[in-house]
């Protein structure tokens, strides 16, 4: 019972993550591409990491907490060094797609 | 609250709140409960913070916890709800995504409140948060798939302003 939750967190997260990686390819401009990674890291870490949680606490016979930290270390700096590309990314003025509405 | 005594207690801990998140970020990278950590990561938290006041001008006072307790449900119900959503665009067809980009005028003022609230942008997807306008008046925010700006405005602004407004306006 336990074994299936485990697998079915991972093999979400897993899912996930590979859809940021696919949209990192397959959207056209950069500012598109930006939201792959974000996506990667909400979802797709998030998962694998509470069923990290889940298996090491009944493994060790203790809760295991650590995944809380990686979570919240991973959910302070993924939104800031997107800021930081999209931010340069404005100042240089890369190229959008055609689709992109203008403001 | 007058007397010299809690005065001295707010100079020993000038953040109280930073005071916990180190305590308990500490037992959490040991991994333990045991007692001599506790002590030690209490010692270290009250350092901490001591060393580094400068780096902390304005106070920060939590109010309303329960209104932070809420709006933290609300943020991983919509990363949940939002990750569905984007996974499927991405996984469609690409010539059919509208992006754009949005102005948010920002009410809310504390600078602290700014940061969290261009964060939340960021990890709910579909929505980047990509420049601060100098006067700290206004958040340019990317959208993948833009339907209706004034709903996706609309909606930032309700969900996660006004929590946050109410979180920070004491300070």
């Amino acid at each position: 019972m336990l074994e299936n939750i485990l697998a079915i967190l991972i093999l979400v997260g897993a899912f996930f993550t590979l859809v940021g990686s696919i949209g990192l390819i397959k959207l056209p401009d950069f500012y598109m591409r930006l939201h792959g990674p974000t996506k990667a890291t909400t979802m797709g870490v998030g998962s694998i990491l509470i069923a990290s949680a889940i298996y090491f606490s009944q493994k060790e016979s203790g809760v295991s907490a650590h995944e809380v930290l990686i979570t919240l270390f991973l959910f302070i700096t993924a939104p800031i060094s997107a800021h930081l590309m999209a931010k340069a990314a404005l100042h240089i003025q890369t190229h959008q797609s055609e689709q992109t509405q203008k403001k | 609250m007058k007397s010299s005594e809690p005065r001295k207690f707010i100079q020993l801990l000038p953040h109280p709140v930073l005071t916990m998140v180190l305590w308990i970020i500490w037992l959490l990278l040991n991994n333990t409960l045991a007692p001599g950590h506790i002590v030690l990561g209490f010692i270290l938290a009250v350092i901490i913070p001591l060393l580094t006041t400068s780096f902390w001008p304005e106070k920060i006072i939590l109010s309303n916890p329960w209104v932070i307790f809420k709006f933290f449900w609300v943020v991983i119900w919509d990363i949940l709800i939002a990750n569905m959503v984007v996974a499927k665009l991405i996984l469609g067809p690409s010539r059919r995504l509208k992006p754009g980009f949005v102005l948010i005028d920002l009410e809310i003022q504390h600078p602290l409140g700014i940061s969290i609230l261009a964060n939340t942008i960021s990890l709910t997807p579909g929505t980047v948060s990509c420049d601060v306008s100098p006067d700290r008046k206004q958040l340019k925010v990317h959208a993948l798939h833009l339907e209706n700006e004034m709903d996706t405005i609309h909606e930032i602004k309700q969900r996660y302003e006004t929590p946050l407004i109410k979180v920070f306006q004491s300070c």
